[in-house]
């Protein structure tokens, strides 16, 4: 049976390829049976999904605290 | 990239807060530039190359300014812009750097596979992933942000480097392979190595702070 490290490796690489279908069914497998590889998982998309927003601003939108002066006076 | 956006048409003078008025704003520009700066530092790592790619990108809003009402619409606009500036740098560099620069360290990575995974290749129990669904799931707040920013900055520079290339300037694999004479499971490794460090940085500093703290000895 496949391990967590090569779970961990197909799963970073289907962000990228294509997985074969025999890839594909040992992945899903092992990802069913543990908890930890089907976090993982989520994670990779999250962390596109996180990359793309930065890659548009909004990581980096003005703070509110240096909005505040404005309220001085 | 080209293609020119329909500029804004007279009477509509009620609200209008146009992209020209934005980028004269001269708070915002302030911030805008720098956010844009940090962005490109963080990809090319040459100051001045940075500072050209931005001064082009700005002028290349400008020109279109006209058509961006939100200050949120011409930030994506304005980042879209440096992306590909950005590209064409790596681009042209290709062929100037040896790729020898890019190399990566076989023991230190070692070192961090082995911190991950067992000889069996299963999760050490403290580094088991854990749900992110938390009440910190979701939350981009300027903290959170900033963690990612610390997060990108450790590591490793080809890791990063290519990090960003395939998520930040969103390039096929092909095509950075080609940039920096990898070959695809190079790449693959690269990338596999880089997000297993993204994902623990961020795990242990945003989305589960107390399992780091359990950790550390």
């Amino acid at each position: 049976m496949m391990d967590c490290k090569q779970a961990t490796r197909l799963l970073s690489e289907q962000q990228d390829r294509n997985l074969s279908r025999r890839e594909k069914f040992a992945l899903k497998f092992h990802v069913f049976m543990c908890k930890a590889c089907r976090n993982f998982g989520q994670q990779m998309g999250t962390l596109r999904d996180l990359a793309r927003s930065y890659a548009k601003g909004e990581g980096n939108t003005p703070r509110q605290s240096e909005d505040s002066n404005s309220n001085d006076k | 990239m080209t293609e020119s956006v329909p500029v804004g048409r007279g009477g509509m003078e009620a609200g209008r807060a146009s992209g020209a008025q934005t980028l004269q704003d001269t708070q915002f520009l302030t911030e805008l530039r720098q956010q844009m700066l940090k962005f490109a530092r963080l990809q090319l790592r040459d100051d001045d190359q940075a500072e050209d790619a931005v001064q082009e990108a700005l002028a290349g809003a400008l020109k279109n300014a006209d058509s961006f009402k939100r200050q949120a619409a011409l930030r994506t606009w304005v980042f879209s812009i440096l992306k590909y500036k950005i590209a064409d740098i790596l681009r042209y560099r290709q062929r100037v750097i040896a790729t020898s620069e890019l190399g990566d360290d076989e023991h230190r990575e070692q070192a961090f596979m082995d911190g991950l995974f067992d000889s069996g290749g299963h999760w050490h129990k403290a580094e088991r992933p854990s749900s992110w669904s938390g009440p910190q799931g979701g939350v981009h707040s300027d903290h959170f942000w900033r963690v990612f920013d610390a997060c990108l900055n450790g590591l490793p520079e080809k890791q990063a480097r290519v990090f960003m290339m395939r998520e930040f300037i969103e390039l096929e694999s092909e095509e950075i392979c080609e940039q920096l004479t990898l070959s695809t499971s190079n790449l693959h490794v690269t990338l596999y190595r880089a997000r297993l460090r993204l994902r623990a940085c961020l795990e242990n500093g945003w989305f589960e702070p107390s399992k780091a703290e359990e950790v550390t000895p």
